[in-house]
């Protein structure tokens, strides 16, 4: 006899882009800016058909290109506005400059990346060159793992980003392909619940374009000495301090969505199965899923391994990252991307400086796979997972292993 | 329908390390830190316009007979004199 559900909420049957348009829609913005990209594409294009279909009562910009749709999103948020945009890759790239100045103008815009690799050779297929590219910016970057998970990160990411003790821009970050296009069962919040999540908005209490005040919003700061590079030195650590106290923020936010919404989600590294752990896999977006699968399965042959998924990449959560390495003997790493300067991932760059917080300097190896789009399968996740195993008795390479590079 | 918060500022609430803003008016124009100044000879002056049409911050003012630079915005970069066909405005170094 099979049980029947019958879900409080509504059910969709969609993709991770249209469930970040959904996720949009539920924190009711003021305006949505965008410029279509793949694998970002349909993403606005389901936002101009909620406004066109009056599910969404924002304005819509096309603007001419990325760097006018943020910089346009950085005008409605200075006039008091909640915003949204999605971008990736050269979308991206052209985004920069209004992209640099958001974080410290202080604007709480919210961002989807659907992240995607970096050119050249010519390529439209997921990665996550393009996220970590802009990881030292100043946004708060999350990256999601299920479909499901885009949904409800996109609201909780308004949350993040207005708090007073934070008022940085947040990109919500997945998978271009895997997450954008894969299709599964979601459910859908309740618009009265998430409006109670939310509550009210508050954007530009700090800084806005007001004809009763006027302000010079981004004077020119600096110099060889006194007080222009002291202020300016004030606002970069006013920044880094509120990227500290996002991590505290992040943690709130997820678990008052698991309150109200009863869905929970690890908000800066989850651990699967690490407590009794010899080893672990690190893994960031929506591979942790395939991650899991091969955990499980090394567990039934007795393999002692467990996994760590990386949720929140800015600020990294070098305290909890440190403190799951520490229940562990050796890890490795999968970056669905690459950090140049040091020949392996970006996340593995990441975990070997927060293994200097943990009780003690363990094995770690970089692995890179699932570039240009290609699917990280059980099959690369079992070699990962043998790979990993070998440094517990063996010795650590320094080179990274490229998992798909001979498929 | 209503789109917009109204702001409201207490700026004792703002901490100063959050955005960058001004609130005070800064009096510094460009001709404050000008070097060189432009001197019309009127004598040479046919009041063509080519100086107006060429100055890149719009300081050309026209006079009666001539045209002159409005000097508080003139910055001093000799774009009218390099253009003038009648050679009619000298750069003069400014006195210190």
């Amino acid at each position: 006899m099979s049980a029947v559900l019958k879900p409080k909420n509504k059910v969709l049957v969609c993709d991770g882009n249209e469930a970040a348009a959904w996720g949009v829609v539920l924190s009711r913005p003021d305006m949505v800016a965008g410029y279509p990209i793949t694998p970002q594409s349909s993403l606005v294009e389901y936002l101009a058909q909620f406004i066109a279909d009056g599910v969404l009562d924002a304005e819509m910009v096309e603007a001419e290109g990325e760097h006018s749709v943020l910089s346009v999103l950085q005008g409605a948020a200075l006039a008091g506005g909640r915003t949204y945009t999605a971008s990736c890759g050269q979308g991206l790239a052209f985004m920069f400059e209004p992209y640099f100045r958001t974080p410290n103008l202080r604007l709480p815009i919210v961002m989807s990346i659907v992240t995607r690799d970096g050119i050249s050779p010519q390529c439209v297929w997921g990665g996550q060159q393009d996220a970590m590219a802009v990881r030292e910016v100043g946004w708060i970057q999350m990256f999601c793992e299920t479909v499901q998970e885009v949904l409800d990160t996109t609201i909780m990411a308004y949350k993040i980003a207005e708090n007073h003790s934070v008022m940085l821009p947040v990109n919500v970050n997945h998978d271009g392909n895997y997450l954008s296009n894969g299709i599964v069962r979601i459910e859908l919040p309740d618009q009265d619940e998430v409006d109670r999540y939310l509550g009210n908005k508050d954007v530009n209490w700090h800084v806005a374009l007001d004809p009763q005040r006027p302000m010079a919003v981004d004077p020119l700061t600096g110099g060889s000495a006194g007080t222009g590079p002291a202020l300016f030195s004030r606002y970069r650590q006013g920044q880094c301090e509120g990227m500290q106290n996002s991590l505290g923020v992040i943690v709130e936010a997820h678990k008052e969505w698991a309150h109200r919404f009863g869905r929970s989600f690890a908000p800066l590294i989850e651990e699967y199965r690490l407590d009794d752990a010899d080893y672990a896999i690190i893994t960031i977006g929506s591979m942790a899923g395939a991650g899991k699968d091969v955990v499980d399965e090394a567990r039934n042959r007795g393999e002692k391994v467990g996994l760590i998924k990386i949720k929140t990449m800015r600020p990294f959560p070098v305290d909890t990252m440190a403190a799951a390495l520490s229940k562990v003997r050796a890890v490795g790493v999968v970056d669905r991307s690459v950090c140049f300067g040091w020949n392996c991932g970006p996340a593995f760059q990441e975990t070997l400086a927060a293994m200097y917080y943990a009780r003690e300097r363990i094995p770690c190896l970089s692995m890179i796979g699932g570039l240009a789009g290609a699917d990280l399968t059980q099959v690369h996740f079992d070699r990962a997972v043998r790979e990993t195993a070998k440094l517990l008795t063996g010795p650590c390479p320094r080179q990274p292993i490229w998992l798909n590079a001979q498929d | 329908m209503k789109k917009q918060s109204i702001p409201i500022f207490d700026q004792s609430t703002i901490p100063n390390n959050l955005c960058p803003i001004a609130t005070e008016y800064s009096k510094m124009m460009p001709g404050d830190w000008r070097s060189m100044l432009p001197v019309v000879n009127r004598k040479k002056c046919v009041k063509c316009s080519i100086c107006w049409l060429y100055c890149p911050v719009q300081c050309i003012i026209e006079r009666s007979g001539w045209f002159d630079a409005n000097l508080a915005t003139c910055k001093g970069c000799g774009i009218c004199a390099e253009e003038c066909p009648h050679g009619a405005i000298e750069m003069v170094a400014e006195e210190d």
